[in-house]
C-alpha cells in the first residue's frame, strides 16, 4: 500500500511541473485566443537568462532581473508582432508565435550559450521520509517536487485572485470574451497584452526554474511544452484550475500506468499515456474537464 | 411613451461633436462612405438612418475610431469633438473623453455575468470603486430587469436583456456621447420600444447626447430630434425628426406609406429611378 501512495505522489508532483508550463499557455489563451507555441520557448529562454546571471549574482538578484527581462520581451514581442497584427485571425497570431518560438530558442543559445547548465536553487537533493507513523517505514518524497507544488500553488492563487479580484484581471477576461467589444468600452488591447505576455513570462520563469533545477537547464527543457498540450486538452484551454488538476491526472496517471500497467504490455507506457488520454478527450469532451463551454444562442 | 425632451437649439448649442465630409475606405480599395458630414447637438438625439450598407455603423465607427480594427481609414475630411479634432485618438482615449459606441450586435461578453459586464465599461474611470458601485446601481435603476439577472452569464440572458447590457455598460464609463448602433436588431417591437424609452431618459435625465444609427425608420424617427438619411455612404436629406415623417419621400421609401395608396410591383421600376434621383 505505501508503495502505491509513493507512485501517486510521485506522480503528483510530476504533475505540477507539467501544470506549471500549462498554466503559461492558459494565460496568452485566455486573453487573445491565440495558442502560444512560443511558451516553451520562453521557458528555457528564462531558465537560461537566470542560471547565467546566477553565475555573478546571487540568486535574489538574479530571479527579479530575470523577471524583467521576461517583461522587457513581453513588451518587445507585442510593439514587434502583436500589434502589427492586430485583428487577424487566431491561425496568424499563432503562426507568429511559432516564429517566435524559433527565434528565442536560437537568440536564448546565442547570447547564453548552449551547454548544460545546473541550477542550484540551494533547495538539498536528498529526498525525504513523510508519514512515517501512517506507513511503515514513511513514504519517500523528493524535496525538490514538494518545492514545486509550493510554488505552483502560490502562483495559482495568485493568477485566480488576479483575474477574478483586480480590475485589469477583469478587463482580461473581457478581451477573451470578445476583442472588439473591449475596445469598443476603452480597454486597450496593447496594454492587456503587455500585461497578459508578462504574466506569461513570469510563469515561463517560474516553471523554468523549477525543472532546470531538476534536468539542468539546456535544450530539451524547451521541449516540456509539448508535455503541457496534453495538460491543456484535459483541464480545458480557458481554465486556470483546469491546468492545475490536468497536470495532476497526467502526472498521476502517467506513474500508475506505468508502474502497473507496464509488466503487462510493456512499459514506456509514460511516453504515450498523456497523448492517449487527450486523444480520448477530444473525442468526448473537447473543451476538456474546466474549460469555458461555448455559448451559442440561436 | 416617455416625452421626449425638446431639441436643443441649434443656435444656443455648440455642437458637441462635428463631422465634416469625411470619406472612408476600407482596405485601402473600396469607396464606403463618400463626404459624410454631421453635426450632434449637446444633449440632443440624432438619428443616421438608411438601408443596408448606407454607410450608418461605417461613420460611427469612423467617429468612434474602431475602424482602424477592420482595416478602415478616413482618408478625407475631419471629425470634431468637443471644439477639438479627434480623428488621431485612439477608441480608449475617446472613451475616457467621453465618446463611447455600444456596437451593432450587442457585443456582450458572455462568459461574464451580467454585472461584471457593467463593471468592465468602469475600466477607463480612475474615480475608486465606491463610485463605480454607485453607478451600477444607477444602471439597475434604469434597467431593472439587469437587476435580477445580475449573477447569470450575459451569454445566457435574452436578446433584449443583452441589448441592455451593453447599453448598461457603456453608460458605466459616464459618457457624454453614446453612439448608439442599431439597438433594435433582432428584438420584438414591445422590447423595442422598451429600449428606445429608456435611451430617451437617459438623454433628459442624465444629460446623454445620442447618434443612433438605425434601420427602423419610424421607431428612430419618434424618439429622435433630427435625422439624417445616408444613401451609398451619403447623406441625401437632412431635417427636424418631425418634418422628415412628414416627407412624402421618406414616407414612402423607409415608412412604407405613400401619398397614391399601396403601390404595385408593376411601379418598382418607377421606384428604383426616382430612388436613384434623391442620391
Amino acid at each position: 500500500m505505501a508503495f502505491f501512495f509513493e507512485v501517486v505522489l510521485g506522480g503528483l508532483l510530476a504533475g505540477v511541473l507539467y501544470s506549471l508550463v500549462a498554466l503559461g499557455f492558459v494565460l496568452i489563451f485566455k486573453a487573445s485566443g491565440v495558442f502560444n507555441f512560443a511558451q516553451g520557448a520562453m521557458v528555457l529562454f528564462a531558465a537560461l537568462t537566470l542560471v547565467r546571471l546566477m553565475g555573478w549574482v546571487p540568486f535574489w538578484i538574479a530571479f527579479p532581473i530575470t523577471c524583467v527581462v521576461m517583461i522587457a520581451l513581453a513588451f518587445i514581442i507585442e510593439r514587434v508582432v502583436l500589434r502589427p497584427l492586430v485583428n487577424q485571425e487566431g491561425i496568424i497570431l499563432f503562426m507568429a508565435t511559432l516564429g517566435i518560438a524559433f527565434f528565442l530558442e536560437g537568440f536564448g543559445q546565442t547570447v547564453w550559450g548552449s551547454d548544460i547548465y545546473t541550477l542550484d536553487l540551494g533547495i538539498p537533493k536528498d529526498p525525504m521520509f513523510i508519514l512515517e507513523s501512517v506507513f511503515d517505514g514513511g513514504l519517500l518524497v523528493d524535496k525538490l517536487d514538494v518545492f514545486a507544488a509550493a510554488v505552483a500553488g502560490a502562483l495559482v492563487v495568485g493568477l485566480a485572485l488576479f483575474f477574478q479580484k483586480t480590475k485589469v484581471g477583469l478587463a482580461l477576461r473581457a478581451v477573451a470574451d470578445d476583442h472588439q467589444a473591449a475596445q469598443s468600452i476603452g480597454v486597450p488591447l496593447n496594454y492587456i497584452w503587455l500585461v497578459v505576455w508578462s504574466a506569461a513570462g513570469i510563469v515561463a520563469l517560474v516553471a523554468g526554474m523549477v525543472w532546470g533545477a531538476k534536468l539542468g537547464v539546456q535544450f530539451s527543457i524547451a521541449l516540456v511544452a509539448l508535455k503541457a498540450l496534453p495538460v491543456l486538452i484535459l483541464g480545458g484551454f480557458t481554465s486556470v484550475p483546469g491546468a492545475i488538476i490536468g497536470g495532476l491526472i497526467i502526472g498521476m496517471g502517467e506513474k500508475i500506468s506505468e508502474v502497473y500497467l507496464g509488466p503487462i504490455i510493456g512499459g514506456g507506457i509514460e511516453n504515450w499515456f498523456a497523448y492517449m488520454l487527450a486523444l480520448i478527450f477530444l473525442l468526448f469532451r473537447p473543451q476538456g474537464l474546466f474549460g469555458d463551454k461555448i455559448i451559442e444562442r440561436v | 411613451m416617455t416625452a421626449i425632451p425638446a431639441a436643443p437649439k441649434a443656435d444656443t448649442a455648440a455642437p458637441l461633436l462635428r463631422v465634416n465630409n469625411i470619406e472612408v475606405i476600407y482596405d485601402h480599395v473600396i469607396l464606403v462612405l463618400k463626404g459624410v458630414s454631421l453635426v450632434l447637438p449637446a444633449g440632443g438625439i440624432v438619428a443616421l438612418l438608411g438601408a443596408n450598407g448606407a454607410g450608418k455603423t461605417t461613420t460611427l465607427k469612423a467617429i468612434s475610431n474602431l475602424l482602424k480594427a477592420e482595416r478602415g481609414n478616413v482618408t478625407k475630411g475631419s471629425i470634431e469633438a468637443f471644439g477639438e479634432r479627434i480623428d488621431q485618438l485612439t477608441a480608449s482615449d475617446l472613451v475616457r473623453k467621453g465618446i463611447i459606441q455600444v456596437m451593432e450586435g450587442r457585443h456582450c461578453f458572455g462568459h461574464l455575468t451580467v454585472e461584471e459586464n457593467l463593471m468592465t465599461g468602469a475600466f477607463s474611470r480612475r474615480d475608486g470603486r465606491g463610485a463605480v458601485a454607485a453607478d451600477i446601481e444607477r444602471c439597475y435603476s434604469y434597467f431593472p430587469r439587469l437587476k435580477e439577472r445580475r449573477k447569470s452569464q450575459a451569454g445566457y440572458t435574452s436578446g433584449g436583456e443583452q441589448q441592455m447590457t451593453a447599453i448598461a455598460r457603456a453608460l458605466m464609463s459616464r459618457p457624454k456621447v453614446i453612439l448608439l448602433d442599431e439597438p433594435s436588431m433582432g428584438l420584438a417591437p414591445q422590447l423595442v420600444e422598451e429600449i428606445f424609452e429608456i435611451v430617451v431618459r437617459l438623454n433628459r435625465d442624465e444629460g446623454v447626447s445620442i447618434l443612433l444609427a438605425e434601420q427602423n425608420t419610424n421607431m428612430a424617427l419618434r424618439y429622435s430630434h433630427y435625422g439624417y438619411i445616408l444613401e451609398n455612404g451619403r447623406v441625401v436629406m437632412d431635417g427636424d425628426a418631425a418634418e422628415l415623417r412628414q416627407n412624402e419621400d421618406v414616407k414612402e421609401f423607409y415608412l412604407g406609406l405613400s401619398a397614391s395608396g399601396r403601390k404595385s410591383y408593376r411601379e418598382v421600376k418607377h421606384y428604383k429611378r426616382r430612388k436613384r434621383w434623391l442620391a
